[in-house]
């Protein structure tokens, strides 16, 4: 059977595994971003905390995706097969791109203008939310950009343990010794993340200033 | 603004013994036990080396900075009793390259004091349009551009408009032309000194330049690491037999004879 003839012939079941796959990214992307974001900008005024946010962050990053879904499989309550170990392993992977870089993004910044900032009168509170956020957000929007693209190839390892998505196809496949089914999930999974990647620098390049 | 009905004395800013330094005692300190009286509607200008203490004195102004030891008074309060953010609201501020918000227009930069302070709208753009004329910038083509969008000397005036906006008292200006281009900067000293007088300000002004402080001032302080070594009017200043004062007129002097 060529590929064509495959998807053609199972076009709900993708459709079906890519709506999946999606759910389960942006799930895990939003506790990630809902996370990293607000932790990136508590650390930026306490180096201990920094520290060892960071290195721990860093910690899950460096753990294979495949040994990570098998750590937490074993712990009660966010363990055990399917798709909810699947979106914790997916949050502890993205966390360090955004951690990293929204603390990059805020401390960066020219520090003539938080100087004026401060001596305006600004409080710290108004410093953070008009002068720091708006001006780091693209690179907290880089930082997120980069998350999505590994989540999404994260994910179709998540089929590994149950919660469904793309790499149902390619697992499947791997096992028929089948390209077809192989490609089935291969293409949608790298459509998505050239997708993703297309929109989120789109949005990057729209927030830029100067 | 309540800043201006409490002004107490002729001295709106008053320094006391004040001591500043880094890491408290350990290091030299970076000003040394200085006092100093700054008087209402004075331009007094504060010239030094790198390094001589002027910028760290204007940052214990708007208590941006606090003295180890001594008193800062600002409009017969110490600036340790004052709410900072009060203190700082009621305190233009001029910058060297501006440090105006990239993310904002010109006209947003501008009112930023006054839209903190919670000004109607249209009384914050019509504050707007009256500084970006008096800084010389047509408020049309102005107002909404971004600072990218700015000349250096540009940048500078929409600083010295946006300091103002509040209308405050004290205006305290670090360096505020020293990153221009010589006509451009000549430009702006001119015309500044010009706004000077008319505006009544007090106004603390820190350079390194001779010229701007001869051209500028109403009473020139010389800083020497921490200290105060000379205090004079511009036409007596050069006249000061003091190694530092000689040190810095022979920057003006030299220069005829460097060309010739």
């Amino acid at each position: 059977m060529s590929p064509l003839q495959f998807f053609i012939g199972h076009r709900a079941e993708i459709l079906q595994a890519t709506a999946t796959h999606l759910t389960l990214v942006l799930i895990a992307m939003a506790i990630a971003v809902l996370i990293a974001v607000p932790l990136g900008m508590v650390i930026v005024q306490r180096p201990t905390l920094r520290n060892i946010a960071l290195g721990i962050a860093s910690v899950f990053q460096t753990i294979p995706s495949l040994a990570l879904f098998g750590f937490l499989i074993p712990i009660p309550f966010i363990g055990g097969i399917g798709p909810r170990t699947a979106i914790v392993a997916l949050v502890l992977y993205a966390l360090l791109p955004i951690l990293r870089n929204t603390y990059v993004g805020l401390t960066g910044i020219d520090a003539a203008v938080l100087q004026a900032a401060e001596a305006m009168g600004m409080t710290n509170t108004q410093i953070l939310w008009r002068v720091r956020l708006p001006l780091a957000l693209p690179v907290i929007l880089a930082g997120i950009r980069t998350a999505t693209i590994i989540t999404i190839g994260v994910a179709t390892i998540a089929a590994a343990i149950g919660a469904g998505g793309l790499g149902t196809f390619i697992f499947r496949g791997v096992a028929m010794v089948s390209n077809a089914v192989i490609l089935a999930g291969a293409i949608p999974a790298a459509l998505l993340a050239i997708a993703a990647d297309l929109l989120l620098a789109w949005l990057e390049r729209r927030l830029k200033v100067a | 603004m309540n800043a201006k009905a409490d002004l107490p004395s002729e001295s709106t800013i008053v320094l006391h013994d004040v001591t500043y330094s880094i890491n408290g005692k350990a290091s030299p300190p970076i000003i040394d036990c200085i006092s100093l009286e700054i008087h209402v509607g004075e331009t007094l200008v504060l010239l030094g080396r790198s390094g001589s203490g002027k910028t760290t004195l204007l940052k214990l102004i708007n208590g941006l900075l606090s003295p180890q030891s001594g008193d800062v008074i600002v409009q017969g309060r110490p600036t340790c009793e004052w709410d900072a953010i009060r203190l700082r609201r009621g305190i233009g501020y001029v910058i060297q390259e501006g440090g105006l918000f990239p993310h904002f227009t010109v006209a947003q930069n501008i009112g930023l004091v006054p839209k903190l302070e919670k000004w109607e709208p249209a009384r914050i753009a019509k504050r707007v349009e009256e500084l970006l004329i008096l800084v010389g910038l047509d408020p049309h083509e102005f107002a909404t551009r971004r600072p990218h969008q700015l000349s250096g000397g540009q940048r500078q005036r929409v600083g010295v408009a946006r300091a103002l906006a509040a209308d405050p008292l004290i205006l305290l200006m670090d360096e505020p032309f020293g990153a221009l281009d010589p006509v451009t900067r000549a430009e702006l000293q001119r015309e500044f000194s010009k706004l000077v007088r008319r505006l009544g300000k007090t106004i603390v002004f820190v350079t390194h330049d001779l010229r701007e402080a001869l051209l500028l001032a109403s009473r020139i302080i010389l800083l020497e690491s921490g200290h105060i070594v000379a205090s004079a009017k511009p036409q007596d200043f050069l006249h000061i037999d003091h190694p530092e004062v000689k040190a810095f007129a022979s920057c003006i002097d030299d220069l005829p004879g460097a060309i010739a």
